[in-house]
C-alpha cells in the first residue's frame, strides 16, 4: 500500500514536470472581461448621432490588439472576453458567472449596479474599471477600492468649464438645469466649480418639459430667458440631451451656451487632434467604422493601463498589477499631451478635459495659469485635501 | 594694407565656413522654409507637399526627402532648384525616417500600419515592411550599418532590427512614448527620450541595456510639461543637445559624465533638433511659436530666432 502510494507520489512529480515544461514556453496569459449592459434607446432630439449600444467594447478591443503587438515581443497574450448583459437581465448574476474567468474587469453599467457590484463578495479580489460612470458619488462617500473611474467625474468637467469662463472673465452664469437626476446632480457639480473659482451664478431656472401645442422651441427659449437680465454666459445641465440644443441663437440676449451643449467638457472628442491623437482618432475610424465616442476611450486607456502594468511588472498578478497602477511609476499615453496616472485617494484616472464646440477644440483644461503644488491636473475635481473617500489612507 | 587682405580673406573665409542653409519643414503650411543661418534670415518658403514632417539631406548633399504625410510619400527635392525630382513609395502617413550611413536605404516608420518600411532609393522601391509595435515613431541606424532601431511609442520598446535579414532581433523596453532616438558617433550607445516619462535612456548598445536614465527636471516648470522629443550627439560626443517639447527648452547634456548641464530657453514646443554641417549650431524646430532658435554652440547660447511659417516640424542644414 505504502510501496503504491509512493509510486503514484513520484508518477505526479514526473507529470508535473512535464506540465511545467510544457507551460515554460507558453505566454504568461493575462485575461481581461469586458462586460457590459444593454440600454435602452434614449429619445434624442435629433437623428444627427446615431445611438450606440456597449459603447467602450470597440474601445477595450482595440487596446487589447496594442496590448498583444506588444505582448509578442514580451511574451505575454491579452485576451478579452464579452459579457453582454440583455436589457432587464442582472448584471450581478452575470459578473458573478464570470467571476472566475478573470481578475481584470472593464465595465459600462449604470452607476447603481457599479456599486453593488463592487461590493459582491466575488468582487472583492477582482479590479474594476468603471468606463463610463460621471458620479461624483462613487468618488468620494460611496468610493471603493477595487474600483478605479477612467472617464472624468462631473466635478472634472465643471471645473474645467469654470476655468475657462473665469479665463474669459464670463463671471456670470445663469444656470438651466433639466428635470433628470442627473442633470442636477451636474447642477451641482457646477455650483461647487462656481465657488471654488469665484463665479457668480445670478440665475437658476429649471427647464420643465411641459406640452402645449402652441409652443416651441423658437417662442419658448426667448421667454424662457427673457427676465434675466444681467448674464455674460448661458450654462446648461442637460446631459441627455433633450433640450439644451435649444439656446444656442435663440436667447433673448445674445449669449454663447456652455456646459452640456455649446461648449462641452469630455475626455475625448472628434476635433482633438494633438498629440497624436489624429492617429488614434484614424486607428479607431478604421477599426469600428465610426468616431471614437468618450466611453470608447475610457475603455482603451482601462485595457492599455493593464498593458503597460503586465509589460513592466511581467506579471499577471492582480496584486502586482494594482500595485503598479496605483504607484507613480504609471505614465499612461493617453494622446492629451500629458502623463495620466491614477488618483491613489480616489481611483480617478487623472488627465486633462478637453473643451469641445462642435468643430473646434477650443481648450484643454487645465489652463495655463491655474496651479497646483503637486500637478496641475488635481486643479480639476476633487483634489486630496477635499476628498470624502481616503483609499490611500 | 596686406595684413588688413589677409584679414578680410580670413574674415570671409571664417564667414563662408560656418555658411550654411537650413531647410524647415511646415506642417501647417504644406511648405518647406528655406534659412540662411548665417544671417539668420528666411530666404524663400515653397509648396512642397501635404503636411509635411520629417526631412533628410541625401549623402551626397544634392538631395532633401520630404515625408508628405498626407500624400502618403517621400518627395525627393532638388536642394538647388528646389523642384521636386521624384518620390519614393514610403507606405501611408510616413513621419520621421532615418537613412543608412552607405546613403543607399531609407527606413521609414508607417504609424498607422505598425510596420517599418525599407526603400532602396536609387530604385525608388520598397525591399521589405517589418512589422514592429505600436505607432512607430523614431528610427534611427548605426553609423556601422549593423544596426536599425525603431521606436514605437505605444508598445513603449526598442526593437532592434537586422538590416540584412530584415528581422528585429531583439527589443528593449524604455519608459512610455519614447520620440528620439540618436546612436551616439562611435555606435556603442544609444540615446532614447520619453515623452510621457520625461526621461532620457542611454541604451548600451552591445548588451542593449539602458546603462544610464536621466530624468529631466526643471524647478519652474512642472514635470508633466517635460516632454522630450528631439536628440542629438556631436561627433566628438562631447555634448548633446535633448528639444524639451511644451518645455520651450532645449537640455544641454555633458555627453561624457551623462549629466545635464543647462537648459536653454528657445521658442514654444521645441521637437526637432539639428546641428550646422560644421557642428558650431544647433537648429531646434518651435512648433508653436513659428519659429527657428539659432543656438551657438561655443558659449551655448541661443542667438536668433526666424519666423518661418506655422508649424515648423522637422529641419535640416546643407553646406
Amino acid at each position: 500500500m505504502n510501496q503504491l502510494f509512493k509510486y503514484f507520489f513520484i508518477v505526479g512529480l514526473l507529470l508535473l514536470e512535464i506540465q511545467h515544461s510544457v507551460f515554460a514556453d507558453e505566454k504568461q496569459k493575462i485575461s481581461i472581461v469586458f462586460l457590459s449592459q444593454e440600454k435602452q434607446v434614449p429619445a434624442a432630439l435629433s437623428n444627427l448621432d446615431a445611438f450606440v449600444q456597449h459603447k467602450g467594447l470597440k474601445g477595450a478591443e482595440m487596446a487589447v490588439a496594442d496590448n498583444n503587438t506588444t505582448g509578442q515581443f514580451t511574451g505575454q497574450n491579452f485576451e478579452l472576453k464579452h459579457v453582454i448583459i440583455p436589457l432587464g437581465e442582472s448584471v450581478l448574476a452575470a459578473f458573478k458567472r464570470h467571476a472566475s474567468d478573470s481578475d481584470l474587469f472593464v465595465v459600462n453599467v449604470s452607476d447603481n449596479q457599479l456599486l453593488k457590484l463592487a461590493d459582491l463578495d466575488e468582487a472583492k479580489t477582482k479590479l474594476i474599471f468603471d468606463g463610463v460612470s460621471r458620479a461624483d458619488e462613487l468618488r468620494n462617500e460611496f468610493c471603493r477600492h477595487n474600483v478605479l473611474h477612467m472617464l472624468p467625474s462631473r466635478a472634472m468637467r465643471a471645473d474645467a468649464l469654470a476655468q475657462y469662463m473665469l479665463k474669459k472673465r464670463w463671471q456670470k452664469w445663469f444656470l438651466v438645469v433639466g428635470p433628470t437626476k442627473d442633470d442636477k446632480r451636474f447642477a451641482q457639480a457646477l455650483h461647487r466649480a462656481a465657488e471654488r473659482f469665484g463665479m457668480d451664478i445670478v440665475a437658476e431656472k429649471q427647464w420643465l418639459h411641459t406640452y402645449d401645442a402652441r409652443r416651441t422651441a423658437q417662442s419658448d427659449v426667448p421667454v424662457f430667458t427673457q427676465d434675466v437680465s444681467e448674464y455674460d454666459v448661458l450654462v446648461v445641465a442637460d446631459e441627455q440631451g433633450l433640450f439644451g440644443e435649444y439656446f444656442s441663437y435663440r436667447t433673448w440676449l445674445p449669449r454663447l451656451v456652455i456646459g452640456t451643449q455649446g461648449l462641452v467638457a469630455t475626455a475625448w472628442h472628434r476635433t482633438h487632434e494633438q498629440w497624436g491623437a489624429v492617429q488614434m482618432q484614424n486607428r479607431f475610424k478604421d477599426y469600428a467604422g465610426r468616431w471614437m465616442e468618450e466611453e470608447d476611450y475610457g475603455a482603451y486607456l482601462a485595457v492599455r493601463a493593464i498593458g503597460e502594468a503586465a509589460t513592466r511588472t511581467q506579471s499577471n498578478k492582480i496584486s502586482d498589477l494594482k500595485a503598479y497602477l496605483l504607484s507613480d511609476q504609471l505614465a499612461l499615453q493617453g494622446y492629451k499631451g500629458r502623463p495620466l496616472s491614477f488618483r491613489r485617494w480616489n481611483g480617478q484616472l487623472r488627465q486633462p478635459v478637453l473643451l469641445a464646440a462642435a468643430r473646434s477644440l477650443v481648450a484643454v483644461a487645465p489652463l495655463d495659469g491655474f496651479l497646483h503644488p503637486k500637478t496641475e491636473l488635481d486643479s480639476l475635481g476633487y483634489d486630496q485635501p477635499e476628498t470624502r473617500c481616503h483609499l490611500g489612507e | 594694407m596686406l595684413k588688413q587682405v589677409a584679414g578680410i580673406l580670413g574674415l570671409l573665409l571664417a564667414v563662408n565656413a560656418g555658411a550654411d542653409t537650413v531647410y524647415v519643414t511646415l506642417e501647417k503650411d504644406n511648405a518647406l522654409a528655406v534659412v540662411d543661418a548665417e544671417a539668420g534670415a528666411l530666404i524663400k518658403t515653397v509648396t512642397v507637399g501635404q503636411r509635411p514632417r520629417g526631412i533628410l539631406l541625401s549623402k551626397d548633399g544634392t538631395q532633401l526627402y520630404v515625408a508628405t504625410s498626407d500624400d502618403d510619400t517621400i518627395k525627393i527635392i532638388d536642394a538647388e532648384t528646389l523642384a521636386e525630382i521624384g518620390q519614393l513609395p514610403s507606405g501611408e502617413d510616413p513621419e520621421t525616417f532615418a537613412q543608412s550611413p552607405d546613403g543607399a536605404f531609407l527606413y521609414v516608420s508607417n504609424e498607422d500600419d505598425n510596420q517599418v518600411t525599407v526603400i532602396d532609393i536609387k530604385q525608388r522601391k520598397v525591399v521589405a515592411r517589418i512589422p514592429v509595435g505600436v505607432e512607430p515613431e523614431a528610427v534611427a541606424v548605426s553609423p556601422n550599418n549593423k544596426w536599425v532601431v525603431s521606436a514605437s511609442e505605444t508598445t513603449n520598446m526598442v526593437h532592434w532590427i537586422d538590416p540584412v535579414s530584415h528581422q528585429v532581433v531583439a527589443n528593449t523596453l524604455v519608459d512610455p512614448r519614447p520620440r528620439g532616438a540618436s546612436f551616439s558617433a562611435d555606435g556603442k550607445q544609444l540615446w532614447v527620450t520619453s515623452e510621457m516619462a520625461g526621461s532620457l535612456m542611454i541604451i548600451d548598445v552591445a548588451s542593449k541595456k539602458i546603462i544610464k536614465k536621466l530624468a529631466l527636471s526643471i524647478p519652474t516648470v512642472t514635470d508633466d510639461k517635460i516632454q522630450p522629443v528631439g536628440v542629438v550627439i556631436d561627433a566628438a560626443q562631447r555634448w548633446a543637445y535633448v528639444a524639451m517639447g511644451p518645455a520651450n527648452r532645449v537640455a544641454v547634456i555633458n555627453a561624457q559624465t551623462l549629466e545635464v548641464e543647462k537648459f536653454l530657453l528657445v521658442g514654444q514646443r521645441v521637437w526637432n533638433l539639428a546641428f550646422s554641417p560644421d557642428q558650431k549650431r544647433l537648429y531646434t524646430t518651435n512648433g508653436v511659436s513659428n519659429d527657428i532658435s539659432i543656438i551657438d554652440l561655443d558659449t551655448h547660447k541661443v542667438i536668433k530666432s526666424v519666423a518661418v511659417g506655422r508649424y515648423p516640424w522637422g529641419i535640416v542644414s546643407r553646406p
